[in-house]
Parts: structure tokens; sequence; C-alpha cells
């Protein structure tokens, strides 16, 4: 399904990996500056025309974030999966919005989840779910979301916990 | 509504005469509510019986409690016949569920929904979400205790609870109500600024007027 597909593509992108496990499924992986040509590309020439979903995941111990184009072709059930890996410190990324307009929603929630920017995205700086959201992007995986929910948020005690033994001992039997 | 909307703007009438709107003067109270001090005496306990015989409710269904609301509300648990029944809008209601955990987003929502209601009202927090946060302890946007933003009358706990705790939670407040201990309206006009200075305190993009009705 995907052998000639593969060639027209080794053809115009340098693809740096092809992965998948399932029949239907392939993801690509390209270099930065190529992600969105290459997902015209699949749009425009071979009926990819489908965005399922695009996403975020942050490989922290490597300062990348891992960005996942996936298209689905309606005619013969197939996906393709671009992928792209993106510096994490300086997160931007080449907007794509004229594609889907559905896009500009995918990149407006990384954009306030991850801290990804897309310049040029309509409305990517606007709230998305979380309305006046202050300091670190919550997706980032150094966000730690228990610290900041203690000191966030007035807690109620929690409960006392006691040993069963010696708790039924210091009740039944208080003067052993 | 955004934080826009609440600047002063020109508005032009359908005569066309242009006339300058301030709409957190003309369109809210700015007032703070106020204490409604009980009547003495016999009166008021038939106030109370009443009250408590009739409670409208506005199900505010936040995450998987509002589920629970239909087996209460259609025949198997039928709470109607307690003189239980419900409401689509918060100025019909006297009573307000919050069934489920709140994300500051919605906690925004549920403040305007229960400063809307008429006085005599109550809160009933439905779930483990409400009393200490249950399964989003470590949630980065849901707040832990509701008692902290809106005066609580009956906890139901349970993850989620059951109709028949729910009209055993109904049966408790039915009770407080009687004794004259429901009071947490008059509970969030006294301690107003606390309550204020709590909200405030999550909600960073306060958007709205202080009370809103």
């Amino acid at each position: 399904m995907f052998d000639q597909l593969i060639i027209a593509f080794k053809e115009r992108f340098s693809l740096t990996d092809i992965s998948g496990t399932e029949p239907g499924l392939r993801f690509i992986t390209v270099p930065k500056g190529q992600a969105v040509e290459a997902v015209r590309f699949l749009l425009d020439e071979h009926g990819y025309r489908h965005l399922v979903l695009l996403t975020a995941v942050d490989y922290l111990e490597q300062g990348v974030f891992q960005l996942t184009y996936l298209l689905h072709n309606p005619e013969n059930k197939s996906d393709i999966g671009i992928r792209t890996r993106i510096d994490r410190d300086h997160a931007t990324m080449e907007s794509a919005h004229e594609l889907w307009p559905t896009m500009a929603t995918y990149q407006r929630e990384l954009r306030e989840m991850f801290g990804i920017s897309f310049p040029g995205s309509p409305g990517v700086d606007d709230d998305f779910i979380l309305e006046g959201w202050q300091g670190m992007p919550p997706y980032r995986r150094d966000f730690d979301t228990k610290v900041f929910a203690e000191s966030f948020y007035p807690q109620r005690e929690g409960r006392q916990t006691h040993d069963p033994a010696t708790y039924m001992k210091e009740k039944l039997y208080p003067n052993e | 509504m955004s934080i826009d909307d609440l600047k002063k703007k020109i508005v032009t009438s359908p005569d066309g005469d242009e006339f300058e709107v301030n709409p957190m003067t003309d369109y809210f109270c700015g007032d703070c509510p106020e204490e409604a001090r009980p009547v003495k005496g016999i009166l008021e306990k038939f106030y109370n019986w009443a009250r408590s015989e009739s409670i409208w409710v506005l199900g505010f269904g936040t995450g998987c409690g509002a589920i629970e609301m239909r087996p209460l509300m259609t025949p198997r648990f039928d709470a109607y016949r307690y003189g239980i029944q419900w409401r689509p809008t918060p100025r019909q209601a006297n009573m307000l569920i919050v069934s489920g955990y709140l994300s500051v987003k919605t906690l925004k929502r549920v403040i305007r929904v229960y400063e809307q209601m008429q006085n005599p009202k109550y809160v009933m927090g439905l779930g483990s979400c409400t009393i200490n946060g249950g399964m989003y302890y470590d949630s980065y946007n849901t707040i832990k205790r509701l008692d902290y933003y809106l005066p609580v009358d009956v906890y139901v706990a349970g993850c989620m609870p059951r109709p028949e705790a729910l009209l055993a939670g109904f049966e408790k407040l039915k009770q407080l109500i009687r004794e004259g201990n429901a009071e947490g309206a008059n509970d969030y006009a006294n301690r107003f600024e606390w309550y204020k200075a709590n909200q405030k305190a999550v909600i960073l993009n306060w958007d709205m007027p202080d009370y809103n009705w």
C-alpha cells in the first residue's frame, strides 16, 4: 500500500525514519523544515485529506518535542503520521493552518499546553481551555502537577491512619 | 463573555440615538449581598417547613455526577414524590447541586449561577471531588474543596454516590432547613470578602463583577 508513496516521498524529502506495526499505518520522520511541506504533499497528491490529529510528545531527556501530524486517506483506509522533532527550549514550529481550519485549533492547544509557538496561526495566543493560566505550561514534563496543586489550591486535611493492631490494642485494652 | 464586554461603550438605539453604556453599573448590580434575617417565632418555623417541602433543583452537571440525577428524577427513584423538582434556570431554583469536580473555568460559571439564584438557596456538593478533590487530588486545574468558594450545606460522599445516597442527602437537607440551620446564603453574605478572596485566588483572570445577579 505504501511502497510507491514512499518512493515518491523519498525523492522529495529527506526522511530519517519509517516505522509502523499496523498494516495500514506508517510513521515517517522528517526534519523540522520539511514537515509542513510533507503534510501538504500527502494532502495534495496522495489523498490524505483528513487530519486526524496534531499532537506533541515531550522528550524531556533529549530536549525535544516530537510533533505528529496524523493523516487519513478515506479511499484506501490508510493512515500516515508525519513526525518531526523540534527544539524544546525555543519551541517554534511553522504554522499549517492554511491546510485545514482545524489545524489552528490544534496549534492553539499546543501553544497553551506545551508552550510551542506557531507564528501566524489565527488566534493562537487566545485562551483555549485554561483561562488566565500563568507560568509553565502544564503538559511539559518538568511541570510538577502535584506540587502545583498542593501549593495553589486549598486542601482539606488528610485522614489519619493507624496501624490496626496497636490502635485496637489501645482502644480495647488501654490498661495493658 | 470576555473582559472587553465589560468596558464602557457607545450603543446606538433603534431610534438612532447614541448613548454610553457602562456594563458594570448598567447591566449588573454592584451591591454586595445582604443577610436576610429570619422572622422570629412560629412563622419562621412555618416558612422553613414550606421551604423544606419545595426544593427546586438546578443540577450543575460537571463530571460524572450528572448521570446519577437522571434515574433520580425518573420513575425508578422518583424524587418528585419528596417535593423535589428540577428547574432549567438559576432564577427558578433554590438549590444548586454541584455534581463533581470543578475546574477553575467551571468554578467561575458556578459562582455566577449561584449568585443569580434567589434567597433562600442551598448548595449540595456531590461526590468526593467536591469534598477533597477525589481522584483529581493532584490535578493542576481542579479545585480541591468546594466550601472555600461557596457555602455548602450538605455533602454527599461517594465516587459516585448512588441515587439512594442523594435521597438521603435531600432528607438531611430538609432536616437542616426545618431546624433553621441551612443558612448558607446568609453565610455567603456575611463572609462575602472571605469567599471572594478565595475565589479570586484561583480564578486569575477575573473578568466579571464581584457580585452578579
